[in-house]
């Protein structure tokens, strides 16, 4: 059986498959379903400091081998996790990375500052990228220098690891990874959701409350899958890759390109054991392929003749 | 909560666009109850994405029955599946209909408008084998669309069916139909499905007269079970509206608590 750690430099992953934030709930969700030890790790639903109420539904439109959302991240807050679901999380071995949001800069340092005083956070997944926040789908991610200033403060503050989760909805998204770089994260997950929209046809008005929304699942993979491969060009530090991975080969397929380790989104929703049935594939892959280590592939990809 | 990869079709009947499923699977009957729902998957892979919830139509030993209208590829996709075949399901999921106090000497109308009619199957039963008068109120466009008025007869629950464009039974919508029946006289509860205008219409009147309801809300679902936060309804908690989960908080919430202006 093939090694499948995963050694990012500032954090061990038993296997390289990560939850992908705002698809796995706060992870007690799918107890039922699977063992959280299976996984690499999981990265939590987004969290401002306080509970937030979200958006206006619709919420969710289904599109061709895709989902739009616009849930507007509404959540419980960092002292309800701590108090409630922090201390379930730690009952059982996995990496716990919390995704950290925030309205203001500031926040970004609430938010940090709060859980550095708590155990059982394996790093912070600085999410500088959602498209729903704001207005039109800006976020701080779509500026390098934004981007690098966010990053540098909250590191500076941080005590834990700090990955920088990055938008498609860029210009050069290897601009913005540089910048998060310069920043001093200590490594890079991407792509966020592609900002869209649905309309109806017979009523004339959007599909979702928030008009605008973020696509995921299986149709923006190889668009993810493009950007992994830019940014694992561009950088340095560890990248984490995600966009509609729903088997053990779409994770491979992000390691060949250069992503140290893989998140699993929206696969989660359809099939709540997505993320262990994938670190189980690339295992069988490996050991058909005569590969000792699953880190063996990543960045292998041959490009020249 | 369970994941059933492969519950096998026993039994399939067709009307038109609605059809009944009955699943084979221990697991899924064991936690059945009325008003609670499967999450569908509708094909093998990834196209169409999610599942499709769908509320228990009935269950009994080892087996549940789904009932449900083909409004999209997805049940389509779910309509072409033939006996023999197998399904793979996630539940039964949610909070049902809750029949604490519903036995001897209580009255309960049930009202369905289209596919809504679903979970009142299984609710009608269990309510008559507690011991509950049980009134049925089946409403559809036409009579076309009320397929399961001689399946609720023969369970004797009796159905007071009406239709929109006056087809079958009452002509008008069943809200009326309910509306009229209660100048007669109220029941103890009013057990509610159907589309969000009929349960808006039925959960205010209910409010405005002081008689408990409980209805059942739709929504397009993510994951099911609480993970995605897409299905929210506005639901009154500590004097406030609060968006919460339709699959985890409800599906069924009493009329009381549901608030409809920013739905």
């Amino acid at each position: 059986m093939a090694d499948l750690g995963v050694d990012l430099g500032f954090l061990k992953l038993r296997n390289p498959v990560l939850t992908a934030s705002g698809t796995f709930g706060y992870g007690t969700e799918f107890l039922p379903f699977l063992d959280l030890a299976a996984l690499g790790g999981i990265v939590v639903k987004g969290l401002y400091y306080g509970p937030r109420e979200g958006n206006p539904p619709p919420r969710l439109v289904e599109t061709a081998s895709g989902l739009i959302n616009a849930i507007g991240l509404q959540g419980v807050g960092v002292e309800h996790f701590v108090a409630d679901v922090l201390p379930e999380l730690r009952k059982h071995d996995t990496a716990v990375i919390v995704n950290v949001c925030g309205s203001t800069e500031e926040e970004y340092h609430q938010v940090i500052e709060f859980l550095d005083r708590h155990e059982g956070i394996a790093a912070y997944e600085l999410n500088i990228s959602c498209p729903n926040v704001k207005l039109n789908g800006a976020c701080p991610a779509m500026d390098p220098w934004t981007t690098k200033t966010i990053v540098a403060e909250a590191k500076r503050r941080s005590r834990r690891p700090l990955i920088a989760k990055l938008t498609p909805n860029v210009t050069s998204i290897a601009d913005i990874a540089r910048a998060a770089e310069d920043g001093g994260a200590d490594g890079v997950s991407l792509i966020n959701t592609l900002l869209a929209m649905a309309v109806d046809l017979e009523t004339r008005r959007p599909k979702l409350g928030n008009v605008l929304g973020g696509l995921s699942g299986p149709a923006i993979k190889p668009v993810a899958l493009r950007m992994t491969y830019q940014v694992a060009q561009a950088v340095r530090i560890p990248v984490i890759g995600m966009g509609g991975i729903c088997t053990g080969r779409d994770a491979l397929e992000f390691m060949l390109v250069g992503a140290a380790a893989v998140q699993v989104g929206t696969a989660s929703f359809v099939e709540p054991e997505a993320a262990v049935r994938i670190a189980r594939e690339i295992g069988e892959y490996c050991d058909a392929h005569g590969l000792a280590r699953a880190s063996d592939i990543v960045g292998t990809l041959k490009t020249g003749r | 909560m369970r994941h059933e990869p492969a519950a096998r079709i026993i039994h399939k009947e067709s009307w038109n666009d609605f059809h009944l499923l009955r699943l084979g699977s221990p697991i899924l009957a064991e936690e059945a109850a009325p008003g609670r729902f499967l999450m569908v998957r509708t094909s093998d892979g990834f196209d169409p994405l999610l599942r499709r919830p769908i509320s228990l139509h009935d269950a009994g030993s080892g087996w549940v029955e789904i009932f449900f209208r083909v409004a999209g590829r997805g049940t389509a996709l779910l309509a072409e599946k033939k006996k023999g075949e197998s399904v793979d399901c996630l539940g039964p999921l949610g909070n049902g209909y809750r029949l604490d106090g519903f036995g001897k000497k209580k009255t309960a109308w049930l009202v369905g408008g289209g596919r809504g009619i679903a979970p009142l199957f299984f609710l009608g039963r269990v309510l008559l084998a507690a011991g509950a008068r049980v009134r049925v109120f089946y409403g559809g466009k036409t009579a076309a669309e009320i397929p399961l008025v001689d399946k609720f007869e023969r369970a004797g629950l009796t159905a007071a069916i009406s239709t929109d464009d006056g087809t079958a039974g009452f002509a008008g919508f069943v809200t009326a139909l309910v509306e009229r029946e209660l100048q007669d006289g109220k029941p103890d509860g009013l057990f509610v499905c159907g589309p969000d205008p009929m349960m808006e219409r039925l959960g205010r009147l209910a409010f405005e007269r002081g008689l408990p309801a409980q209805l059942s809300l739709e929504a397009i679902m993510g994951c099911g079970f609480g993970a995605c936060w897409g299905c929210v309804h506005k639901i009154k908690k500590d004097d406030a509206g609060k968006w919460r989960k339709i699959c985890e908080d409800g599906p069924v919430f009493s009329a009381g608590e549901i608030l409809w202006e920013e739905a």
